[in-house]
């Protein structure tokens, strides 16, 4: 082979490789099945090797931080809701909590309980979407109306509780919406006791099948390391094995007096921090959600929750970062006031948009089936990555 | 080799295990509710269309405050001194005339904020969720009972009484800048004499 | 062809008048009718079947509205909606090959009826290689599947048509060597033949011949078929969650119906063939229900493999396109592969 255009030439002549490929660029979404939502990740492959990923975000931006600027401390609470569809209640708690201490009002101990029960009801309710669609990413159908009949159930235990379904406006500075309605909580004892056992049938179907641990096990492996530089947080983060819960390290509301396990991955199918751990992570948070709600209705205290709502929030200037753990991760609210009557700036450090930033890191080098996995145990929600 | 056949066999085990689940779904009960058939009984507490009760409509505005979303648009007019309005249901003496109250569900968010500062209770939400048109028009809903010729009237009305108002404000004015005049005229003449 | 004219001659003794080549033209064009409309019927059926099998494996009752009971007429409905939508072909798309791409889908699944055995006497084409016929037949398929996601000129159907063709042509391979276990007992490739040997009560029939060797056979075939048919756990080439459509993505209506009607016809025909060369084909299991007609036999057994089918599609996730070809080429192969040398020792000891 002819190496270089002149004997004594020291620039040699570049030969194309024949069996060099092009990369293909592909755009998957925003329009895609398994993006959960509208987001759109470019996509540089290989075949079906995936050599580079990068998430473009922001096709379901609404402004939340400007809109709450403009409006008063409490109307931010329904736009919360929307941050994170899936888990409103859990964003409202952040926010109030917030906004509570930084004007130092103590809260109904009735309230707190009802809180925490909603929070991990809700908790519950987002993993098994995470589940269901995980299923769905996979291309297993059925487990997916397996988690909606389960979760339907806790809709109804929200819609008696405070009338609404998806979006809740339950959790207000100083307490809740309404006070728990006649029944309500045998009810949700009921859930509890009729739920836990349905987490071995998904368990049969999903969870343990061969072909999903084939799928998922050692996939998209989110070391430690990595998975704290980026910023990655709540399950996703578990499952790396760090043992992180803002419910344990930085307790907020009433999550001291309860006992739970903090789930972390273990690598029982692979490596740690695959796929396959982030979801047995979520899987078993269901469980321990399930003891602190059995917990928090058992306790559950008289008296009035709307007692300590106060009529007007004053907030006095100063600013506060709150963060709570939601089932996507920590959410931090930091709350800026200049002492008026609307916050003077509201940041929302989203867990799914974090945890969205670890995918141009770890998605090199799998196939595309294994990206929608990727993407799918990340469990985002984009109404929270766009804000 | 061993891992080869345990995989096999692992496969084989866990699929039957999962068909196993599919089969006993086959003949559980279906848990859905054939929709336009059956209704659910919603809880009364469910937020699904907002109605106003006009004869409690005091006309305060609190809702169209409260609303993050500004769904809610009222017009009151002041009763005349004489004008008897009646009561809200909990006693309180209504004092404006509620000629427009507009809700507009197409952009309600349903977080019921308007629902808790009412103080007459008035406006609230239903368990109904079935309003769905064809024409987002008629998705803004006027509760107000005023016609539009007795609207019309009480603008007339409450525009006359603005213009005399106006017209006494501008005359007492006018008074007093005379009276000024006046009497700087007089102090100018007690001066210069 | 010799049993379906026959056959026609009983049933039309007027037939036997007319000059031969009009006959066999007549016969010709009533049986591939026939087989059309069967098709057509059957997947009508199979659709609807699906959707409840579905349903009801999901805790739900799906379609209940259309045609009174049980919704039976919904997927009518659906055709009629699908025909009667317009004809989008994308812009950049190769106008003829995208065409062309549907009918030859459906020609090759429709092509395999040729030589199902209905019952005795009734065989569209009794090929003494009807096997080899059918298993040629249907795997050219894949080349109107990559055609379709090639014209589509849209990336992910062309992934989904690389996907297919490895997937058909490596499945083709334990599809064949599973077959082949059985034809070297039977000693014959004509479907008629096959299952002709299989007489006698359900103990006679392949599945438990030489046990349980056939009967790991039938499952490395039913396994392997699923994957030749693009079921779950196989359904890379659509994998609706990884690549939106696969090689239909661009495609619609009429001609989306088409793929589809393919798609049921092969899982008829994948059936078939599992009836007739392991499960005795029209024979009842035992003498005494030798009453009932062959064709209900026939169609009864490929009706339950099918909804094994549907059964497995509802319960499984799908394979990762490097597990697709292992579960091939290092589970499937080496296990007919070994079959057949253990039936051959058998026979020969």
């Amino acid at each position: 082979m002819k190496k270089s255009n002149f004997p004594e030439s020291q620039f040699e002549l570049q030969i194309p490789d024949p069996l060099r490929t092009d990369e293909m660029t592909l755009s998957m979404g925003p329009q895609h099945p398994s993006t959960h939502g509208v987001l759109q990740v470019i996509l540089k492959t290989d075949g079906e090797i995936v050599n580079s990923a990068r998430p473009q975000i922001g096709y379901l931006h609404r402004c939340f931080e400007k809109h709450a600027e403009n409006i008063t401390w409490h109307q931010v609470i329904p736009f919360t809701d929307r941050l994170d569809y899936i888990a409103s209640m859990n964003n409202n708690l952040g926010y109030a909590i917030g906004v509570e201490r930084m004007m130092n009002l103590e809260v109904n101990e009735r309230a707190e309980y009802l809180r925490v029960i909603v929070a991990e009801l809700n908790r519950i309710a987002s993993h098994l979407i995470a589940l269901g669609t995980y299923g769905l990413d996979i291309g297993a159908f059925t487990p997916f109306l397996y988690v909606f009949r389960d979760r339907e159930k806790i809709l109804d235990l929200f819609e008696e509780i405070c009338g609404a379904r998806l979006l809740y406006n339950y959790v207000w500075v100083g307490g809740v919406a309404y006070d728990a309605p006649e029944g309500w909580r045998e009810k949700v004892l009921e859930f509890v006791d009729y739920f836990e056992p349905k987490i071995k049938e998904y368990n049969d179907i999903l969870t343990y099948n061969k072909i999903f641990i084939e799928r998922t096990a050692n996939v998209g492996v989110i070391p430690a390391d990595v998975g704290i530089s980026y910023g990655v947080s709540g399950p996703s983060l578990r499952g790396s094995g760090v043992n992180f819960d803002l419910r344990k390290d930085d307790p907020y509301s009433v999550y001291d007096r309860f006992e739970f396990d903090v789930i972390t991955g273990k690598g029982e199918m692979g490596t740690i921090g695959d796929t396959w751990d982030r979801y047995w992570v979520r899987v078993a948070e269901m469980y321990e959600s399930a003891k602190i709600i059995r917990q928090a209705a058992e306790q559950l205290p008289e008296g009035d929750a709307k007692e300590t709502i106060p009529r007007n929030i004053k907030v006095p200037a100063g600013e506060y970062y709150m963060r709570t753990e939601t089932p996507r991760g920590e959410l931090g609210y930091y709350i800026i006031s200049d002492g008026g009557k609307m916050p003077n700036r509201v940041k929302v450090r989203s867990p799914a948009f974090c945890n969205l930033s670890v995918l141009p890191a770890i998605a090199p080098g799998v196939m595309i089936a294994d990206l929608v996995a990727i993407i799918g145990s990340l469990d985002i929600v984009l109404g929270e990555v766009d804000r | 080799m061993k891992q080869y056949f345990k995989n096999i066999y692992e496969a084989i085990a866990t699929i039957l295990v999962g068909m196993g689940v599919t089969w006993r779904h086959l003949f559980t009960r279906a848990v859905t509710v054939q929709y336009p058939h059956v209704k659910r009984e919603l809880p009364e507490r469910s937020r699904m269309q907002l109605f106003v009760d006009m004869d409690d409509c005091i006309g305060c505005m609190q809702c169209q405050r409260a609303c993050p979303v500004d769904c809610i648009d009222i017009k009151t007019i002041r009763a005349g001194k004489e004008e008897d309005l009646g009561e809200a249901g909990n006693g309180t003496k209504k004092k404006l005339h509620v000629v427009q109250f507009y809700i507009d569900m197409a952009k309600c968010c349903y977080c019921a904020d308007c629902v808790f500062p009412c103080p007459t209770g008035a406006i609230r939400m239903t368990p109904e969720y079935e309003f769905i048109t064809y024409d987002r028009s008629s998705l803004l809903i006027n509760f107000s009972q005023y016609s539009d010729e007795e609207r019309a009237a009480l603008e007339e009305r409450e525009r006359k009484e603005k213009e005399a108002q106006a017209a006494a404000k501008a005359a007492r004015l006018k008074a007093a800048e005379e009276a000024k005049k006046t009497a700087a005229a007089q102090k100018d003449e007690s001066k210069s004499e | 062809m010799e049993p379906l004219v026959q056959f026609f001659y009983i049933l039309l003794p007027f037939l036997r008048d007319w000059p031969e080549w009009l006959a066999l033209t007549v016969i010709g064009i009533v049986a591939a009718l026939l087989m059309f409309g069967f098709v057509a019927i059957f997947a009508l059926f199979a659709i609807w079947l699906e959707r409840k099998v579905s349903a009801h494996m999901q805790d739900r009752i799906g379609p209940m509205e259309v045609g009174g009971w049980h919704g039976w007429a919904q997927t009518i409905a659906d055709t009629i909606k699908l025909l009667v939508k317009e004809d989008i072909v994308p812009e950049n798309a190769d106008r003829i090959l995208f065409k062309l791409a549907p009918a030859i889908v459906f020609t090759a699944a429709l092509a395999g009826f040729a030589v199902l055995p209905w019952t005795q006497d009734f065989i569209p084409a009794d090929l003494n290689v009807g096997l080899l016929y059918i298993l040629s037949v249907s795997s050219f398929a894949v080349i109107g599947i990559l055609m379709g996601g090639w014209a589509s000129n849209n990336k992910w159907s062309l992934y989904g048509a690389m996907r297919s063709a490895s997937q058909m042509v490596s499945y083709e391979i334990p599809v064949a060597l599973a077959l082949l276990a059985v034809v070297m007992n039977a000693g014959t490739l004509s479907m008629r033949h096959l299952v002709m040997a299989q007489s006698g009560n359900i103990l006679d029939w392949n599945v438990f011949n030489f046990f349980p060797l056939t009967a790991v056979a039938f499952i490395i075939y039913f396994v392997a078929s699923l994957a030749e048919v693009n079921r779950t756990p196989f359904d890379l080439p659509e994998g609706e969650s990884e690549l939106v459509g696969g090689f239909h993505t661009e495609y619609s209506g009429m001609r989306f119906a088409f793929f589809f009607l393919g798609e049921y016809a092969n899982m008829y025909v994948v059936s078939a063939i599992a009836t007739t060369v392991f499960l005795g084909g029209w024979l009842p299991p035992f003498e005494f229900l030798s009453f009932i007609p062959g064709p209900i036999w026939f169609v009864g057994k490929a009706m339950t493999m099918v909804f094994i089918q549907m059964w497995l599609r509802w319960t499984l996730p799908r394979l990762r396109v490097d597990q697709l070809m292992y579960t091939c080429w290092k589970v499937l192969t080496p296990f007919s592969f070994a079959i057949i040398l253990l039936i051959g020792l058998w026979k020969v000891i």
